[in-house]
């Protein structure tokens, strides 16, 4: 659903286009309204962050239960990136590298968190593991908590992130083929190595690409977290749910502050995205000019 | 093709079970937990728990403000892709980059910080205000949030379609006496009109869902402008797990009808496309 950026194609000297003057009207209308919605909440952020000054800023940051609330979202990016990456590359080999029956209808399943609510992705493990949940009371025998704990944000968030990677690898193999890796393994590699040195490269980029989107809705995912999370300070709450209780506690600048934390994520993000389309489009480039 | 005569690549069966076995740990067996957890209520529960005026009241909002932030980001989305394809202008880099800040930026810090623009004191709202244009804390508010979160959907969409668009056919239209207008809406349009329309609906869906960066602009006023994944919340936290469920189940539903529209005007415009 995210625009993987596959067909970029600079466009050179239009022959047919509009007077001069529509065009510097439609840029216009298009860059207000592109700055009434994207630029000025960017630089709010950044300025109510900083209003109270640098000091400010930095106590708000090392305050010991925003520190805890990086260090969990650390841990549950670092959970869910992996399982999710994995998932995504064995996924988009089996689709992309063969045909079998019922393939778009699996690639819909896959999409299928992209279109669930984030509050519902929520609620559904509650509805498991929540003490009226299938499982609620067998886990409360053994003392074992998933809901209103890290377990159950760690779920939730593998949830909601569970159809990056594998979205952005499917087309992108689709795309090569399997005429290299028949190639590698008729001159007698084995099929580990035909992935690592044949797969791997050519799906570099898109994989960058993958775990960085996933990345940026791991650490900054709000309502699916936010049902299962309890908000216990300190202990259960992740960057974003942070944010909404030193915001609703009416400090707002320290609330911006943590803010401006993901909003850097973001930036990375968009630098890191645009930087990986390029790269990606170069390898699909030059596969084309080889052929 | 088949996997058996023609393929050699190793690890079909392994890789596939894999797929499908993640695939029911993580989505589907925890979706059919709803399902199953809707049945055990009457007819006649469920009914009165997603028919009940305040619930009604939120389809309202939610839908309501939905259609309206898709249609204005259709519109938009559709000025901000032709510009971004089609003209040069300086930074154009930097702004098709920042094109995808809704996706990447957390909706809890949209939320945040479009309700500080546009409160009675922000950048926005103290411009807004006293000419009777009230926007955080009300419906209107909601629609904003809903136009940042949806924009990226429609300029995707429908920048790729541009792109791949054969300039001679407007070179023919205009050869053949069509002035600019006619040939943007007669030639362009109706070529651009699948991509527009699902990138309308995936605006439309994501805004339907949409939780984060609504609920801080949208001052969640029962039957005024409190949000259907809002009620969600607050029956959980009032331990009304029917009531919850039940309202959850309708709007899967809703995002699995939305979900098969947006299938069907993808094959639409792949048909197109050849």
């Amino acid at each position: 659903m995210v625009g993987n950026g596959l067909h970029k194609k600079e466009r050179k000297g239009a022959t047919v286009t509009e007077p001069a003057w529509v065009r510097w009207l439609l840029i216009s209308v298009a860059l207000a309204f592109l700055a009434l919605f994207l630029v000025l909440p960017l630089a709010a952020v950044f300025t109510q962050a900083l209003e109270k000054g640098w000091e400010a800023y930095l106590a708000a940051l090392t305050e010991p239960d925003t520190i805890s609330a990086i260090r969990l979202t650390l841990i549950t990016a670092a959970v869910c990136v992996p399982l999710n990456l994995f998932f995504g590359i064995v996924a988009a080999w089996a689709i992309a590298k063969f045909s079998f029956p019922g393939k778009s209808f699996l690639i819909t399943l896959i999409d299928l968190p992209f279109s669930v609510s984030p509050v519902v992705s929520g609620l559904i493990y509650v509805l498991i593991f929540g003490l009226q949940g299938w499982l609620g009371p067998r886990l409360q025998e053994h003392d074992i908590k998933i809901i209103f704990a890290v377990p159950g944000i760690i779920l939730a968030t593998i949830f909601v992130t569970f159809p990056f990677i594998a979205r952005e690898l499917i087309p992108l193999m689709e795309a090569q083929g399997r005429e290299e890796e028949e190639a590698a393994l008729t001159l007698g590699a084995s099929g580990l190595q035909t992935f690592l040195r044949v797969t791997f490269p050519n799906i570099k980029w898109g994989i960058l690409y993958g775990v960085i989107l996933c990345n940026a809705r791991a650490m900054g995912e709000f309502g699916a977290v936010s049902v299962v999370s309890g908000h216990v300070r300190g202990s259960t709450n992740t960057i974003p749910l942070q944010v909404e209780i030193l915001y609703n506690e009416y400090s707002y600048a320290a609330a911006f502050a943590v803010a401006s934390l993901l909003a850097l994520l973001a930036l990375v993000t968009l630098a890191v995205k645009t930087v990986s389309e390029w790269k990606m489009q170069q390898t699909i480039t030059a596969a084309e000019t080889e052929r | 093709m088949g996997r058996g005569k023609n393929n050699v690549l190793p690890g079909f069966t392994p890789a596939l079970g894999y797929t499908i076995f993640y695939l029911s740990l993580i989505v589907l067996i925890p979706l059919s937990a709803l399902f199953f957890k809707t049945a055990t209520l009457t007819w006649g529960d469920f009914v009165a728990a997603v028919t009940a005026p305040r619930v009604l009241a939120s389809y309202r909002v939610t839908f309501g403000a939905s259609l309206a932030a898709a249609v204005i980001n259709g519109f938009f989305g559709v000025l901000v892709a032709w510009v971004l394809v089609r003209y040069r202008f300086p930074g154009k880099k930097l702004i098709d980059a920042l094109v995808d800040l809704p996706f990447a930026l957390p909706t809890a810090v949209a939320g945040i910080t479009l309700a500080s623009i546009y409160s009675q004191n922000g950048w926005l709202g103290r411009y807004l205000e006293p000419r009777g244009i009230k926007v955080a804390f009300t419906p209107l508010g909601i629609a904003v949030a809903m136009v940042f979160i949806g924009l990226p959907f429609v300029v995707r969409t429908v920048q790729p379609v541009l792109e791949e668009l054969d300039q001679e056919i407007e070179e023919a239209a205009s050869c053949l006496g069509a002035n600019r207008w006619q040939t943007f809406r007669r030639v362009l349009l109706p070529t651009m009109l699948p991509a527009i329309l699902t990138g309308f609906a995936l605006s439309f869906a994501r805004a339907v869902g949409e939780y984060g960066s609504i609920i801080f602009i949208a001052g969640n006023m029962p039957m005024v402008s409190e949000i259907t994944p809002l009620l969600i919340i607050t029956k959980l936290e009032q331990y009304d797990y029917a009531g919850a469920t039940a309202i959850a189940t309708v709007m899967l539903v809703v995002s699995f009808f939305m979900l098969l529209c947006i299938n069907l005007l993808q094959k639409w415009s792949r048909c197109f496309a050849e």
